[in-house]
């Protein structure tokens, strides 16, 4: 199934919540994944390789240096779609 | 099932073997880091299958740490000592040589267990990193499960890997991919390596260890003697390249970059040390 631009939001944070045992509906698109989930690079790892699963794609991960907010990783993935 | 159970406990890694297959399984937290220590817990389990094996005939690699199956080399280990090699005045020549006598030690264990007269089986999670790739890469067959990711990422310290994983992964697949993981430092998932080859299972996450386990059974379902020959035949030791291999990884590992690339991911208290650094900080 095609995923818009404006779809990757939703499924990206329903995802991290999911991941990372957290109510989808307090997260933001603005929030610093790190700090909300309370993650390190190695669960960043484990989401991204979430991400690549459910979105059907590869990131390489030094796409993810300096992303930290759950926008900025949206659009990491609409530019892979 | 056989009453016949041989379990080995160390700090860093145990072993069990039950029926003819052995488990090994590394539990060294926070991700399986390989250092002086676990390197002496892996000489003894080489002399252990050298010895027969207490009979088994398949060898399972798993890991208890939930980061994943092993992430390398300890670095941070690395990066102290050659600190206090510094402070204590001795040549960089003696540093090398202390470089050297560990290369040398680590690759004559994963020679071993590449060559181990019996079936191997990585069971694999999460990060499988640097050394702990060129652990997994001496395994006959990996079985890993969705969260599995593999990479190289020593081209961010300033060497190449240096336990056998490059000549070891240009034996085991085609060297577009060997370039791809090298010169990118990226980490590849689990889908990715299944599908070039290098996974040869893909499983659920948390189902690696069970596949592996029924894996093994196959295995030893066969001729012994044949099942030797067969290995034997299929696999074998790029030993000139591995040799190779530690000449550069010498020369590279004083340069400058390298110490000023470690003291960076010693003191990184970010969340990113396992990512690449970005352009700004490179």
């Amino acid at each position: 199934m095609a995923t818009s631009q404006s779809d990757i939001l939703p499924q990206l944070i329903t995802l991290a919540a999911k991941r990372f045992e957290h109510d989808a509906a307090a997260l933001k698109g603005g929030d610093d994944f790190f700090a909300t989930l309370g993650i390190d690079s190695l669960q960043a790892l484990d989401l991204l390789t979430d991400l690549e699963d459910h979105f059907d794609l590869e990131i390489p991960d030094w796409e993810l240096q300096g992303v930290t907010t759950f926008d900025a990783l949206a659009a990491v993935i609409g530019r892979r779609l | 099932m056989s009453a016949d159970t041989h379990t080995v406990t160390g700090q860093h890694l145990s072993w069990t073997v039950a029926d003819t297959i052995v488990e090994v399984t590394l539990h060294r937290a926070p991700a399986n880091e390989i250092g002086l220590e676990t390197l002496a817990e892996l000489e003894q389990l080489v002399a252990f299958i050298n010895d027969g094996a207490g009979g088994a005939r398949a060898l399972i690699w798993t890991s208890s740490v939930k980061a994943g199956f092993c992430a390398g080399a300890d670095l941070r280990a690395l990066y102290h000592e050659w600190v206090a090699h510094e402070a204590s005045g001795r040549s960089e020549a003696e540093a090398i040589g202390r470089v050297r006598s560990f290369l040398d030690r680590i690759h004559a264990v994963m020679n071993a267990l590449d060559m181990a007269p019996l079936t191997t089986i990585a069971a694999t999670h999460g990060v499988v990193f640097g050394g702990g790739f060129e652990l997994a890469l001496t395994a006959d067959v990996i079985v890993a499960d969705k969260s599995t990711r593999f990479a190289f990422p020593e081209l961010r310290l300033g060497l190449i890997p240096g336990w056998g994983g490059i000549p070891r992964l240009s034996r085991d697949v085609g060297n577009a991919v060997v370039r791809d993981i090298l010169l990118t430092g990226r980490s590849v998932g689990a889908r990715r390596a299944h599908a070039v080859g290098l996974v040869s299972q893909l499983v659920g996450r948390g189902q690696a260890l069970d596949c592996a386990r029924q894996v093994a059974a196959q295995a030893t379902r066969f001729d012994p003697r044949t099942s030797r020959v067969a290995k034997r035949f299929t696999k074998h030791l790029p030993l000139a390249r591995l040799e190779e291999e530690k000449d550069i990884f010498c020369e590279l590992v004083a340069s400058p970059v390298v110490r000023e690339a470690l003291a960076r991911f010693v003191n990184d208290d970010g969340p990113m040390p396992y990512l690449p650094a970005a352009s700004a900080k490179a």
